[in-house]
């Protein structure tokens, strides 16, 4: 390949000499029929009788070069991210990463049948139990709930959550209401009670239009319009008074960017100080409670192509615990292999992001 | 009104790109037909309900903005000049009448509510006030009606803009809306995009209607970002490279941020959106405005000069107040310290006298 031309992350290099914890790696069914051994009867039954063939969202359009970096798309062609050889080829070992977080980000929040979707989450968890956390390591998982019904979902959590190899629950940045709201309390508690961190991922689709003036025409716009949607949990996590009642909770944002996050808390500061009679369990002003319990994975980095830009931006955040390394696996978000973390970052700055952020926020990596 | 209010008066003179004209109770009357005065005295006004985000003052007012008269806040051109243009030194003020008029379920009784609100700000405000500028108000959702008002008002001196609210039943870059676009250019006026709205049916964010009102207004930046990327990505500035969009109360910081995502994710993407013939950034520099009220206010003042050079296009920065809204901004107060003179000048008046034609 000649130089600056198009090329994914070089497979030979890791991008740091130190630990490397990468908290956003994304695994994905090969097709729902590999779902049928982890299913109940009923729900197997129901797949094949509906002829349901797939609840993949539309998030990751397979044919989109951003879906799949060429270089992490399976040599036999295939689902980028189905392949359990190829991650371990292409990222864990060239990598050296110490820890994997993976995310399986299917279709259940579009279902809107309660006991499907807890159905669908039983089996996805237990399919990464089996398929990809029992076989290798340094993976660790991420539970998938039924957030359409929070009692199914603390029943998924209590269920699956005493494996210490699940680290976060899971949950969709667009999800039918706020994430702050009591209704979702229960599902705190529950991770509070397994020492379970509350990861959000880029996606859901439960009917509300994906921004709040309605359905954009490009999927361009819904790739950038999903930072609105994880503006909006910020904003409720913290009125709502969650980290009020759940002091050790740790919430991070999965492929949310983080540049739109200064100006978020700057608004949200300015808009306390006049209306904190509302809210008056939000004891603080609110970026000291999200420099305490909020936390990014760092790809993709919605940033500038100025280097020092992107370090100001950085600094806005105002603190220096929030960004987690992630590559976004095998999403294509960067060109260059030095790209996937930002130039010209302060060395202790580099290692915490690298590894040590995310094991101060993920008890159970400690 | 107290004498350091008075006393306040300013040496430098701004424009004020964002202060709102109340319409009393029964104002509207004697501008609307005798079928629509019914109408309104029968049915009244229909929007989406479910919006309910009571402000923490009465109609989010300012507690020392109600004018001895009895007429609401902003509802008093003599008390508005002492109180607000006179008393900070308003050389040019640009009225925002938020009315609902725009946004009506009925189509027709939201045409012939806005004509009543712009037949009434010329008559009660433009008319009476040389230093006052206003926002032609029409039916939003129904772009044929709204052109035809347009049309209709565009040649008083007195309007300087046409006014939209962010909280729309669709993107306002997608096609339905592009006939007041068209208008917008045939009358060189801009488009202005002001906060509120919300009264269409779609939840206030991507996740769902929010409990409190500290959550619908911090949210709203959401609603102006939603509409950055569908007007751009929609190619309304290739289709119409004339015209102009003013986002107003929106806050600015987020935007160059927005500006990096969309570039970034753009040119990865560019394939889906081929009509875009620049980046995604460029037409953002080049068309819209954006007033600066409410400011965003970081812990480290210095970071907010930081951001007006991240976004690289300073004559597209304007002040705005809010009057007589309770989270208006004070001009002595607003902007950060260490900003360069010029560009205080051209924040408090000299881009909003380039844009809208002021002297």
């Amino acid at each position: 390949m000649t130089a600056g031309s198009a090329t994914a992350p070089s497979l030979d290099q890791p991008p740091y000499a130190g630990p490397v914890i990468d908290t956003d790696i994304h695994i994905t069914l090969p097709d729902l029929r590999s779902l049928h051994p982890f299913l109940e009867r009923r729900w197997r039954d129901y797949l094949i009788e509906s002829g349901t063939k797939s609840l993949e969202s539309t998030l990751y359009p397979a044919g989109a070069a951003i879906s799949a970096a060429p270089q992490w798309r399976p040599p036999a062609g295939g689902t980028p991210g189905s392949d359990l050889q190829v991650l371990r080829s292409t990222l864990l070992d060239p990598w050296r990463i110490t820890y994997g977080i993976v995310n399986c980000v299917y279709g259940v929040p579009m279902i809107h049948n309660e006991d499907w979707a807890a159905a669908m989450a039983r089996a996805l968890n237990d399919w990464q139990l089996a398929e990809w956390l029992e076989p290798e390591p340094r993976l660790r998982g991420s539970i998938i709930v039924p957030l359409q019904n929070p009692e199914l979902a603390v029943a998924e959590i209590d269920r699956i959550g005493p494996d210490p190899r699940f680290v976060q629950i899971l949950l969709p940045a667009r999800s039918e209401n706020p994430l702050g709201k009591r209704r979702y309390w229960p599902m705190y508690e529950a991770a509070a009670r397994h020492g379970l961190a509350v990861g959000i991922y880029a996606g859901g689709s439960t009917g509300n239009p994906i921004t709040s003036a309605g359905w954009p025409s490009y999927y361009l716009e819904d790739y950038v319009d999903m930072a609105q949607a994880f503006q909006a949990q910020v904003i409720s996590l913290v009125a709502e008074g969650v980290f009020a009642k759940f002091r050790g909770l740790r919430v991070v944002l999965i492929e949310s960017g983080f540049t739109w996050l200064p100006s978020t808390m700057w608004r949200f500061d300015k808009n306390w100080k006049g209306l904190r009679r509302e809210v008056p369990w939000v004891d603080r002003i609110p970026s000291e409670i999200l420099h305490e319990h909020l936390r990014l994975s760092l790809q993709p980095v919605d940033g500038p192509e100025d280097s020092d830009q992107l370090l100001q931006a950085i600094r806005h955040l105002g603190s220096e615990d929030m960004l987690l390394f992630s590559t976004d696996y095998p999403h294509w978000q960067v060109d260059r292999p030095e790209d996937i973390t930002p130039a010209g970052l302060p060395e202790p700055l580099r290692a915490k992001i690298m590894a040590s952020n995310a094991t101060a926020t993920y008890g159970r990596l400690r | 009104m107290t004498t350091s209010t008075l006393a306040r008066r300013r040496t430098e003179a701004i424009v004020d790109c964002d202060i709102h004209n109340a319409i009393p109770s029964g104002a509207l009357r004697p501008y609307l037909p005798t079928r629509w005065r019914e109408h309104e005295a029968a049915i009244g006004m229909r929007g989406h309900q479910g919006s309910v985000y009571p402000k923490g003052s009465p109609g989010g007012n300012r507690a020392d903005s109600w004018p001895p008269s009895g007429l609401p806040p902003g509802g008093d051109l003599d008390f508005m000049r002492q109180h607000h243009l006179d008393a900070i030194n308003v050389e040019f003020g640009i009225l925002n009448c938020l009315s609902g008029a725009g946004s009506q379920l009925n189509p027709e009784f939201s045409a012939a509510l806005t004509h009543a609100v712009n037949e009434w700000q010329i008559t009660e405000w433009l008319e009476k006030e040389p230093r006052l500028r206003a926002g032609i108000v029409a039916a939003q959702e129904h772009p044929d009606l709204a052109v035809a008002e347009i049309d209709r008002m565009a040649d008083h001196p007195g309007f300087a803009q046409i006014l939209l609210s962010v909280r729309t039943t669709e993107p306002l870059g997608r096609r339905r809306y592009w006939p007041i676009y068209e208008a917008a250019v045939r009358h060189n006026l801009p488009i202005g995009i002001h906060f509120g709205g919300g009264v269409r049916g779609n939840p206030i964010s991507a996740a769902g209607w929010p409990s409190y009102y500290i959550e619908d207004h911090t949210g709203m930046p959401q609603s102006f970002q939603a509409q950055v990327v569908s007007m751009v990505c929609e190619g309304v500035f290739e289709r119409f490279p004339t015209l102009r969009v003013v986002l107003i109360e929106g806050g600015f910081a987020w935007l160059p941020p927005l500006m990096w995502r969309l570039d970034k994710h753009w040119s990865r993407l560019k394939s889906e959106v081929p009509h875009l013939t620049r980046k995604p950034s460029e037409y953002i520099r080049d068309h819209m405005w954006f007033t600066t009220q409410p400011m965003e206010e970081p812990p480290n003042p210095r970071h907010v000069i930081e951001v007006l050079e991240h976004h690289g296009a300073i004559d597209k920065v304007m002040f705005a107040t809010d009057y007589p809204h309770w989270d208006y901004d004070d001009p002595d107060r607003a902007l950060p310290p260490g900003l360069a003179k010029e560009t205080r000048q051209r924040i408090f008046s000299g881009n909003a006298r380039e844009l809208y034609g002021l002297v």
